[in-house]
């Protein structure tokens, strides 16, 4: 062990005693806003993160069968890889199907999950406007948008999934209880 | 150990002793091995001699056939690896309490990247005073940690909610849990790094795979305090298949939640409701409604000798199996051999580690009618593994994840082990 890092665990040990002892030294560098940029690429359910661009449901057609039919099958309605369409009224039976309409509780995790991990040969390959697009499409096939609809960041976050209140949290890391001031 | 490579052949009362005690392990396991010459008598063993020449790598015996199986979801066993979700630890051939790192489990949601170490950055953001990049060269200057943990998928233990096939071994049915030590740099030195903002009660930890997994984490007294990106896996830099080069490792948690290939973590003051935590990682109750957030990993054992597809003799044999909790230590682990209607309690391997499996073991005399074996924990917290009836009452049987109820082995009359609800 160095000496610098001897001094370290000096630090931690005696916390309290010397103030801050991580900020003494540095480690890393700072990092540019325009990289943060780059790959501070979530989106939560207030729609914070989502992008400009729009796209329609038609346009999502044309792609979704290009890019996402193989695995999810036309429609979605599932192939070698999971379902997307369709479930509904099928979670409190013995054979639960969870597909986005059924059982996702966020339009924007849908969003954020397409442009972070599909197509899973090349993610990342959709353009901003291409991703909206497969949202719009996949909503719509779960009846969530219409045929001829739209999505963007400002309506996304607004779409109230059919399963939004299908959660129960654990109670000993319920978000809504957690941290909450005593 | 040659005559025990079908288990169809069932040895007569007169090969009991010693061929009996190994035939536990027989099964099909030592089957692919090259056949043994026998040592009945001392007179038998070979010669000593001059053995292979010193290496950089030490192999293992050529006797001995230890892997991990790839499979997919439950009933899906034995697919091609193209099609795996994940491969699972064979707890049926190990001893101790330490799995060897080529056989810990591997859950990986879009392969295995290759990742060179000196292209990979860790960035810490969001809610801080002094958002930071950090190089794995930088990890290893700052002070570590080192720990012996157990990693859980959640899946452990998924093909037994529905129903039981009476096939599976121990590593089917509890696979998805392994323990190795780890060392890496505590997340709460992280945090002070950056100096996180007050206000900042959640953490996004992102990965640097294909599919990017992020999981939202609670930033509690307890993660703060435990958590930690680790770099060192028993003893070496990670394993591909467990996050090299850095990777999130969250004592007692979800799996999932011990992100690898680690490359983000930002701070913010809600869950992000990533794909993860809402659409998989949840689970779904008898009522439609799913449970979410149920982060921590239940107490739980299983008993891996004798077990599924085993054989075991009549007279002696000793029980071993595992147990571990999210919660903290074990506190006992009791055994029945009567099929849950008396329980004895078994010895643990010391020093018992809080939050790593811990070997436990008893001897037990086989007076050769069927029965059923099975274990149950309890851990400091008091938390006692839940039996099948009590825990599918409350859970459903479409939960998929944190199954942890008792594991039950039935012995027929000839001796077969095999799987069984209860």
């Amino acid at each position: 062990m160095s000496s610098r890092n001897k001094l370290f665990l000096a630090g931690i040990l005696t916390a309290g005693v010397l103030s801050a002892p991580a900020s003494a030294f540095d480690f890393g560098r700072p990092a540019t806003p325009a990289e943060i940029k780059l790959w501070d690429i979530d989106v939560d359910p207030n729609g914070r993160g989502l992008p400009d661009g729009s796209g329609t449901v038609a346009q999502g057609r044309q792609i979704f069968a290009s890019y996402c039919a193989a695995c999810h099958g036309d429609n979605g309605q599932g192939g070698i890889k999971d379902r997307l369409a369709g479930g509904q009224g099928t979670l409190a039976s013995n054979m639960p199907v969870k597909t986005v309409g059924s059982f996702w509780p966020y339009a924007t995790t849908l969003y954020d999950y397409i442009h972070r991990a599909m197509p899973y040969p090349t993610p990342g390959l959709l353009s901003t406007d291409e991703t909206y697009a497969v949202t719009a499409y996949i909503l719509s096939l779960n009846g969530i948008v219409p045929a001829d609809g739209k999505v963007d960041k400002e309506s996304l976050p607004k779409i109230r999934m059919p399963n939004r209140d299908g959660f129960i949290p654990e109670p000993e890391f319920d978000p809504a209880k957690l941290f909450r001031r005593k | 150990m040659t005559s025990e490579t079908k288990i169809e052949s069932l040895p007569r009362p007169a090969d009991v002793s010693r061929r009996g005690f190994v035939g536990g392990l027989s099964a099909g396991i030592l089957a692919a091995a090259s056949e043994p010459a026998r040592a009945e008598s001392l007179a038998d063993i070979p010669d000593r001699g001059p053995g292979a020449d010193l290496g950089a790598h030490s192999e293992r015996s050529r006797f001995v056939k230890l892997d991990r199986i790839p499979e997919a979801t439950p009933g899906k066993r034995n697919v091609d690896p193209s099609d795996a979700i994940n491969s699972k630890t064979p707890h049926q051939k190990l001893v101790g309490n330490i799995t060897p790192t080529d056989l810990h489990y591997e859950r990986s949601h879009s392969g295995v990247p290759e990742i060179d170490p000196a292209q990979h950055r860790l960035l810490v953001h969001g809610m801080v005073q002094k958002p930071l990049v950090f190089s794995v060269e930088d990890l290893k200057r700052m002070p570590s940690v080192t720990r012996v943990v157990f990693i859980e998928c959640t899946g452990n233990g998924w093909e037994n909610w529905k129903k039981a096939d009476p096939d599976l071994t121990v590593q089917n049915t509890h696979g998805l849990v392994s323990t190795n030590e780890w060392t890496g740099v505590p997340l709460k030195f992280l945090i002070d790094l950056v100096t996180k903002d007050k206000g900042s009660n959640w953490m996004l930890a992102e990965g640097g795979d294909g599919a990017g997994v992020d999981r939202s984490i609670p930033l509690t007294e307890e993660i703060v305090n435990e958590a930690f990106v680790a770099y060192g896996q028993n003893g070496e830099p990670l394993r591909p298949a467990h996050g090299f080069p850095m990777r999130l490792v969250m004592p007692g948690f979800e799996g999932n939640l011990n992100i690898k290939w680690l490359r983000r973590l930002k701070f913010g003051t809600a869950p992000w409701m990533t794909r993860w935590e809402t659409a998989r990682y949840t689970q779904l109750l008898a009522s439609g409604k799913a449970r979410q957030f149920q982060l921590r990993m239940e107490t739980n054992s299983v008993i891996t000798h004798p077990s599924g597809m085993m054989q075991v003799q009549p007279g002696y044999n000793r029980i071993s199996g595992l147990a571990w909790s999210g919660h903290g230590k074990i506190a006992k682990v009791e055994i029945s051999t009567d099929g849950a209607k008396s329980w004895k309690q078994a010895q643990l391997s010391q020093p018992v580690l809080s939050k790593a499996q811990v070997r436990f073991q008893m001897d037990w005399v086989w007076d050769g009618k069927p029965t059923k074996i099975v274990s149950r924990s309890t851990d400091e917290r008091g938390n006692v593994q839940p039996d099948r009836q009590s825990f599918i009452a409350a859970m459903g049987t479409n939960a998929l994840f944190h199954y942890n109820a008792q594991q039950t082995w039935s012995i027929d009359e000839a001796g077969r082990v095999r799987n069984v609800l209860a």
